[in-house]
């Protein structure tokens, strides 16, 4: 970043700009609330984004903040902003950011060898390799240390077994980054390790879920002696918890992220824009209650992104701990869930039944099912919570009755396991 | 506040910061309760030398600024207001001072102002009307300006030797400064729940005064008052999280210490998770003052929709802090003798004066649409 060659901020974005407008279409159709339904219609989106991402890399304009060495442009959170900016009303490769670029790449660029950076980075960036993460298992997402899938090593490879679940996209994605147990003797954080894996490898079957509105994105993976060699394991045997630590504080930043492209405001997956567009096609634009609900959208919204702001930059400058992108992530689930609210009130009566001509009044009603999405995906509310008054505030840590006991004395429930 | 803060600023923070520990400790603050202005004036004459009221003044006039954006910096001292429930009319002065520096009329009053010896205000708000819906007429009258109606609240009414006038003339809007004795003024004191600071009704009845007691230009002030408007809002917002900054930080203490069945209060999630909440909303309340100061001192577009976001998130999420904070109290939190209540008061009258959360969310439903239809056209364009 101390490149004393690097392109000035504004000359960036007028450049950007210009490419934008003569090589992007503009996004005005229908919103992405109907995604995982239509098969081909997926599928055909998913290759659009890829060849998007592949624009972006002849044009110079992929991952803005990853380093030259790796095939980025080795500029700065700056110019990533400055570009989404100029974004606003584009299309993008929606799919191939979170959780592709972040946490995924990221942890890559950390954690990888060289030659795995090599290997997998520029082509993460050309958009020819779409990644996942397979954290989540059935018997349990927050307490992400305690996987029960294992990895169990067999000369220069490791065999896989267990199930991964709500990994999004991964029906069309390519790799996988795992977390996996190696060592079921040493207490949970202490034996686990990261591997990465190739979707399509033998003995991995991926199922798809359906969600409340019918979206088939949702996969749960079993993992079936599946081989992987040991020169695909990121990070130290029985270490993977650094790597695990580090990846969900990628995740949570996913917000401020400087490898994410996606329009500034967009924060939202399926976001239709602005909330008075579903005041006018409600048919309530003189209506002071309804406008007075659109305010408050808009107030949550812009603190929110502000909050995002101070956040990172107190994390960039070390004024802040890592822990504290939990915060920008708190007040933006329950912002995110505010608005679907707001939204959804507003729609009046087309909010519980609507005709294709809503406008963006339709589908209001199906956004209220999946309200609380964001703040399950990604980490739930309650665990940033117990991380804000932890280890911001640092207040006593809850009761665990996993410490310092081998992983295979920790008692389990049997739901879903 | 600023995460990050110069060196000068810094300084120019921790000298306020010491001079209201030593001047103003809470006891001082609760013997004011029962003092006419809420402040003394020699306390007010001392910090006007450290800078209070000269940062939005160009030092054509007097006065400077620390960062090149004085409203940033004059954010750090209502920032510390709020913290100490300080007393003082540092909006109301600070309003006058830069819009009579910015349209350079009556420099013997700014100097009154910067060295502290004067008090002015604004008087904007009226009964019963929205912020800024202005129904008080300053007539013209062949070289005269003649006014009449009413404002209300108006912050230091009694203690002011002039004030600052917005009324309606035809169409447009003119301000003017009036010396406070002259005849037709009256100034009724009004009670408020904020200890130290008072306000008063203002009522002028075929108050006459020169066309030139005029701050700017007769009918055209409006650009004018909107960026006084701003500016109060800058200030305001700033107080107010400064005031939640104290309240939180003493019960998160407070929760530390207390114990109840055998345990600290912060060991429970169900508390635990209160507090998650409220750090979240104060963080919060930091990033909106902040970038909306920011991008107001720069002369960004965008800085309206930021101050109203931040009036009424800061009005209702502070409110709801301080309130949590009372409740995590327990039975001490509702008394005189605990200090809470001195932080709760200033924001709850800050919350309340210049447009309340739902009249600013309102707002930004019209500046939205406005944002809107500009984005529309320069698309079509
Ligand atoms: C849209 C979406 C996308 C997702 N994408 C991915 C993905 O790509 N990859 C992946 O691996 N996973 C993904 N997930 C899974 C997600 O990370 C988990 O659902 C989440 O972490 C919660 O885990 P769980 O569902 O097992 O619930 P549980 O962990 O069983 O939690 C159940 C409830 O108990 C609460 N709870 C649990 N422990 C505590 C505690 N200690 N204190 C207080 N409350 C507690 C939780 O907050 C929750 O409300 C996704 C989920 C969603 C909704």
């Amino acid at each position: 970043m101390s490149d004393d060659n690097v392109e000035d901020v504004e000359a960036f974005r007028q450049r950007a700009r210009e490419w934008i407008r003569a090589n992007l279409r503009r996004a005005d159709g229908p919103g992405q609330t109907l995604r995982g339904k239509d098969e081909q219609q997926d599928l055909a989106e998913v290759a659009r984004e890829r060849e998007v991402q592949r624009m972006l890399f002849d044009a110079g304009f992929a991952g803005i903040c990853v380093p030259k060495d790796y095939a980025g442009q080795g500029l700065t959170p700056a110019h990533q902003r400055a570009f989404n900016d100029e974004l606003v009303g584009y299309e993008y490769p929606a799919r191939l950011q979170v959780p592709p670029m972040t946490p995924c790449m990221a942890v890559l660029l950390e954690f990888g060898t060289e030659e795995q950076k090599q290997r997998h980075v520029p082509a993460i960036l050309k958009g020819e390799e779409i990644w996942m993460q397979l954290l989540s298992e059935p018997s349990g997402g927050s307490d992400v240390a305690g996987a029960l899938t294992s990895a169990v090593r067999e000369g220069d490879e490791w065999l896989l077994n267990g199930s991964k679940i709500w990994t999004s996209g991964a029906w069309w994605a390519d790799w996988g980054l795992v977390l996996a147990r190696t060592n079921w003797d040493v207490p949970k954080h202490r034996g686990l390790s990261v591997f990465i894996l190739p979707l399509n490898a033998p003995g991995v079957t991926v199922h798809r879920i359906e969600m409340l509105n019918g979206n088939r994105e949702f996969c749960q993976e079993f993992l079936s002696d599946v081989r992987v060699p040991d020169s695909d394991r990121i990070g130290d045997v029985d270490d993977g918890w650094t790597v695990g630590v580090r990846w969900l504080f990628h995740e949570r930043m996913q917000h401020n992220s400087p490898y994410v492209t996606r329009p500034t405001g967009a924060t939202r997956e399926g976001e239709k824009g602005s909330i008075l567009k579903v005041v006018r096609d409600a048919g309530r634009i003189d209506d002071p209650v309804a406008r007075e609900l659109a305010g408050e959208a808009l107030e949550i919204g812009l603190v929110t992104e502000a909050l995002n702001h101070r956040v990172a930059r107190g994390i960039m400058t070390g004024t802040m701990s890592d822990q504290a992108a939990a915060v920008g992530r708190l007040l933006m689930c329950v912002s995110l869930s505010r608005q679907s609210t707001i939204a959804f009130e507003i729609a009046g009566a087309a909010g519980g039944a609507w005709a294709d001509d809503d406008g963006e009044a339709a589908e209001r009603g199906t956004d209220f099912l999946m309200r609380q999405t964001p703040s399950i995906g990604g980490g739930t509310t309650e665990m940033a919570r117990n991380v804000i008054a932890e280890r911001v505030l640092g207040m006593p840590r809850e009761q665990a009755l996993d410490r310092n006991v081998p992983f295979r004395e920790v008692p389990r429930g049997s739901a879903r396991q | 506040m600023l995460l990050q803060l110069s060196s000068d600023q810094e300084f120019f923070r921790e000298t306020t910061d010491k001079f209201l520990t030593d001047q103003v400790p809470v006891e001082v603050l609760r013997r004011l309760r029962d003092e006419a202005a809420g402040y003394d004036a020699d306390y007010w004459r001392r910090g006007a030398e450290l800078g209070w009221t000269s940062l939005l003044v160009t030092e054509k006039h007097g006065g400077g600024n620390i960062s090149g954006n004085g409203i940033l910096d004059l954010t750090i001292v209502a920032h510390e207001f709020g913290a100490h429930a300080a007393p003082g009319p540092l909006i109301a002065t600070n309003v006058v001072a830069a819009a009579l520096a910015e349209t350079d009329s009556h420099p013997d009053v700014i100097a009154g102002l910067l060295d502290g010896s004067t008090v002015a205000t604004w008087c904007i708000d009226e009964p019963g009307r929205r912020p800024l819906d202005v129904d008080v007429e300053i007539r013209v009258d062949g070289d005269d300006l003649v006014i009449n109606g009413v404002k209300r609240p108006v912050e230091a009414a009694e203690q002011a030797s002039h004030l600052l006038v917005t009324g309606r003339t035809d169409d447009g809007l003119t301000q003017v400064l009036v010396p406070a004795e002259t005849a037709g003024v009256t100034v009724t004191a009004m009670r408020s729940v904020d200890l130290t600071r008072r306000f008063g009704a203002v009522s002028f009845s075929d108050v006459r005064v020169p066309r030139a007691a005029a701050v700017g230009e007769v009918g055209q002030a409006s650009a004018q008052v909107q960026r006084q408007f701003h500016l109060v809002l800058a200030l305001v917002n700033a107080e107010s999280v400064g005031a939640m900054q104290t309240a939180f930080d003493m019960t998160v203490e407070w929760g530390f210490d207390r114990y109840s069945f055998g345990r600290p209060l912060v060991s429970y999630q169900a508390l635990k998770h209160r507090f998650a909440d409220m750090k979240s909303w104060l963080e919060a309340g930091h990033a909106i003052t902040d970038e909306a100061a920011e991008e107001l001192g720069t002369g960004d577009d965008r800085a309206a929709m930021l101050l109203s976001a931040g009036k009424a998130f800061i009005g209702d999420y502070g409110g709801e802090l301080i309130q949590d904070c009372v409740q995590l109290h327990g039975g001490l939190g509702v008394t005189f003798e605990h200090d809470v209540h001195l932080y709760l008061r200033r924001q709850t009258v800050n919350r309340a004066l210049y447009g309340t959360p739902s009249q600013h969310r309102q707002r930004l439903a019209d500046l939205g649409q406005q944002r809107d239809e500009a984005a529309a056209n320069k698309v079509d364009a």
